[in-house]
């Protein structure tokens, strides 16, 4: 993908190859959490009883809160691409504004959820953990991890946003050429696409 | 294809996603928390597989856009779904 700013009719550019490269991580990205879910499903089935006793210290509302968070914040995202394809930058700049607002509100919940396991004692690697059993210490790992690493792929998405809003406001993304918006677009969804199965899977199922 | 490429979803539409993506959370919310026994699992991941398709077609464009993704992500969906059939036949019946 171009990361110049310049703007060159003759410059080579590929949008459909720039799309089917983003396409093609995402595929990676879906089997990385693919592999994870596959991984909790296994000791979920091996320690039904645990699991089913550690889920109960997940706090629903939260992860309903935040599950509505991202789920806004994916429309505003593709209201956004709409509007550059209609040459609306206003729209198209409010609209990425608002998602990576949702996407800070998303991540200061996260903090307040796992500030307060912190602040019981429950981490990784902490004395409360290694003396749990067997099951509960498996499900709070992955549980850590896996949102973890979820909120990792939310900080990047805003980077990518954050990029694109910027290029929005100075006229590089525009109605002709909004491959990058496109494309960041994508990866918010598949954070949002994650978090589709995250939830129930973690919050939810007992 | 270049047609496809210009294809603009209107803004109502993806309101519109949105509100039935929130009503099937609210949904699963309410389904998982009366006791089921397994089909809790079941109902859980059949709605988020739905709404996972809803994003996938809608919010990524895949309805609309040329089909090579839509055939590319299809045959990569295809193959985690054999790793997780294998997987669990392994655990079920070793």
């Amino acid at each position: 993908m171009e990361n110049t700013t310049t703007h060159h009719a003759d410059l080579h550019r590929d949008d459909t190859a720039a799309k089917i490269g983003m396409w093609l991580f995402i595929f990676t990205e879906i089997l990385l959490f693919g592999g994870m879910f596959i991984v909790y499903s296994v000791y979920r089935f091996r320690n039904p009883v645990a699991f089913h006793l550690a889920h109960e210290e997940l706090s629903i509302p939260i992860g309903l809160l935040n599950t509505v968070i991202l789920l806004v914040s994916s429309a505003t995202v593709a209201i956004s691409i709409s509007a550059i394809q209609k040459s609306d930058k206003k729209v198209a700049l409010i609209s990425l504004m608002i998602t990576l607002l949702l996407a800070l509100t998303f991540l200061v919940n996260k903090y307040f959820e796992w500030g307060a396991k912190f602040e019981h004692g429950m981490y990784p690697g902490s004395e409360l953990m290694k003396n749990l059993g067997h099951g509960d210490m498996l499900f709070f790992s992955l549980y850590f991890f896996m949102t973890g690493l979820h909120a990792v792929h939310i900080i990047v998405g805003m980077v990518l946003l954050s990029v694109s809003l910027y290029k929005v406001n100075n006229g590089a993304i525009n109605s002709g050429r909004y491959a990058l918006l496109e494309n960041s677009g994508l990866y918010w969804h598949l954070v949002d696409l994650i978090w589709i199965f995250l939830f129930p899977l973690f919050y939810l199922i007992h | 294809m270049s047609e496809d490429k210009n294809h603009i979803v209107p803004y109502k539409d993806h309101l519109l996603v949105l509100f039935l993506l929130i009503s099937l959370t609210v949904i699963t919310v309410a389904v998982t928390s009366i006791e089921l026994g397994p089909y809790n699992t079941a109902a859980a991941m059949v709605i988020a597989s739905v709404k996972a398709v809803i994003v996938l077609l809608y919010f990524m464009h895949l309805k609309f856009d040329n089909k090579i993704y839509k055939i590319m992500t299809t045959i990569v969906l295809m193959i985690f779904a054999a790793v997780v059939l294998i997987t669990f036949f392994d655990y079920l019946y070793r």
